[in-house]
């Protein structure tokens, strides 16, 4: 596949990653639209359609079409812009920034917003968790008693009989990730956190334990897009789109080819090194789906980062740190940084463009020039790799 | 609350492993499948009711579950292959330090869980370590 045309980010907005109880999901909508579309430098006129990913509206604030909703609250009712909500469980935010890539780079549309946004704490927890639990086989794997972390955490057993990954490989995940999440303001936890206190936690689904996971979390995030072409008129620093890829696979964990690796990442993967022409070690840094610890480790093997089984040793020996060969999760990840399921994906553009823009503060990475983002819905039903420069 | 429907058409699978055989490519299914996916317009498809014996691939133990489940915990969730190829994800009834990936189990009926007091009770297909061959 290629594009018609090069696609450039032109603008990028976030909000405060958190348990957000002053604000509803309008809010965070509002807030985070407005700073992406100062940061781009557009008006309204110009705007010629929105994409938001949001995996659970309806379960989450019991309020669907939100496609409508977001174009409403960033004031665009009156200039009936195009609106449309996409769904890919916690991949639905890098499936909004693919929709709208394809919308510029087809040529049907000059400036075209992809946002995602999700607003989790205004359910009780035990709400969460089976709003999530959607996004696995509701039939056929949690109609017997599975949740999300349980089906990781039999990844997790697996990936550790196989490859003799180990416990402390596993937290080394969420240490990197908590001290990477200290330095970014948006975080939600700017906390140091110890491997020791990592396998002191309590278990959620063994081998799997409370420091291993990503958290509930409120937040929004937008980028605005535009053609290369033009992306100068707005920006003076844009960031184009490379690649913008996405593979699926069977819903059921069971039904895997090989349940240690995630075959959608490896597909989409696959494919945005070719439409960009890249190979991994071009990479300078990466953000990764760690929803749980176990997830980044598989997620750097699929990448291509390191060879399959690697994962555990190469982030403990520190590959993946900032100051490392190819750090990953520079923002915190979802484990620090938060995982509001529907802004994920495009949170992650947005961290890429702060490093590739030199905007990153004390985290950033020297020199980056190329970096990509995998966004995975489920356990790897869906998987999105979106490959940028500067 | 789930209508009684919901749960009334899933019998045949959750109660006795009924699924499905390609007869064009020799692979079985397990929930069935209408479409073979190696086969798609070339499947011929037929039902087949699985004995239910198999090993543990890869297993959990649970102790934070959602709220139809948190009277059960812990308990142990695993994948298991089925002697005829297929996998499936099942509760194995052992103790937590007893389940290890390879063991073989078998299959026993149990309810599943129920919908409050006065809700539907769902039954179906619960895993126990068999000893020696099944």
């Amino acid at each position: 596949m290629r594009f018609m045309r090069s696609v450039s980010i032109i603008g990028a907005g976030c909000t405060r990653f958190g348990e957000r109880w002053d604000d509803s999901l309008r809010d965070l909508v509002v807030e985070t639209g407005i700073r992406a579309i100062e940061d781009a430098n557009v008006s309204g006129e110009e705007i010629d359609g929105l994409y938001v990913g949001n995996m659970s509206g309806g379960r989450f604030v019991e309020q669907e079409h939100i496609g409508a909703l977001i174009s409403d609250c960033a004031g665009l009712s009156r200039l009936h812009v195009p609106s449309t909500r996409v769904e890919a469980a916690c991949a639905s935010g890098g499936l909004a920034l693919r929709q709208a890539v394809l919308a510029v780079a087809s040529g049907y549309s000059d400036v075209v917003i992809a946002a995602g946004v999700e607003k989790m704490t205004d359910v009780t927890g035990g709400v969460a968790a089976d709003a999530l639990a959607a996004a696995a086989d509701r039939e056929w794997e949690c109609f017997f008693g599975a949740t999300f972390p349980a089906l990781y955490a039999m990844i997790a057993r697996l990936h550790m009989h196989r490859f003799g990954t180990t416990r402390e490989e596993l937290a080394a995940v969420a240490v990197k990730n908590h001290h990477h999440g200290c330095m970014n303001p948006i975080s939600q936890y700017r906390t140091e956190i110890t491997v020791d206190k990592v396998l002191k936690s309590p278990l959620v689904a063994d081998p799997l334990r409370v420091l291993d996971c990503s958290p509930i979390t409120d937040g929004a995030a937008a980028v605005v897009l535009a053609p290369t072409d033009l992306a100068r008129k707005f920006s003076d620093s844009p960031v184009r789109i490379l690649a913008a890829a996405q593979a699926s696979d069977t819903l059921a964990l069971h039904d895997r080819r090989d349940m240690t690796t995630l075959d959608a990442s490896v597909y989409a993967a696959r494919k945005a090194f070719d439409q960009a022409g890249l190979e991994p070690k071009d990479i300078d840094l990466a953000e990764v789906h760690d929803a749980f610890t176990i997830g980044e480790i598989v997620a750097i093997e699929d990448l291509g980062f390191v060879e399959k089984g690697e994962g555990g040793r190469a982030t403990q020996e520190g590959l993946t740190a900032i100051g490392g060969k190819i750090p990953v999760n520079t923002s915190g990840g979802l484990k620090a940084c938060g995982h509001p399921v529907g802004a994920t994906g495009i949170k992650q553009a947005y961290e890429l463009v702060l490093q590739l823009r030199g905007e990153a503060g004390e985290r950033q990475v020297e020199g980056a020039e190329i970096g990509l983002t995998h966004n995975v819905g489920g356990c790897g039903g869906t998987a999105l790799v979106h490959i940028m420069s500067r | 609350m789930s209508t009684v429907p919901r749960f009334w058409r899933h019998i045949p699978q959750r109660y006795n492993l009924v699924g499905t055989h390609c007869e064009n490519c020799d692979e079985y299914y397990f929930p069935p499948r209408t479409i073979c996916p190696n086969c798609r317009r070339d499947a011929k498809m037929k039902e087949y009711k699985f004995a239910g014996s198999g090993r543990v691939v890869t297993y959990t133990t649970i102790y934070n579950a959602t709220d139809d489940f948190k009277r059960q915990t812990p308990y142990n969730l695993a994948i298991i292959e089925l002697d005829e190829g297929p996998r499936l994800t099942g509760q194995v009834i052992c103790s937590p330090g007893e389940i290890e990936i390879g063991m073989r189990v078998k299959p026993v009926f149990r309810i599943l869980g129920k919908e409050g007091e006065r809700g539907i009770i769902y039954y179906g297909t619960k895993f126990v370590p068999a000893e020696g061959p099944v």
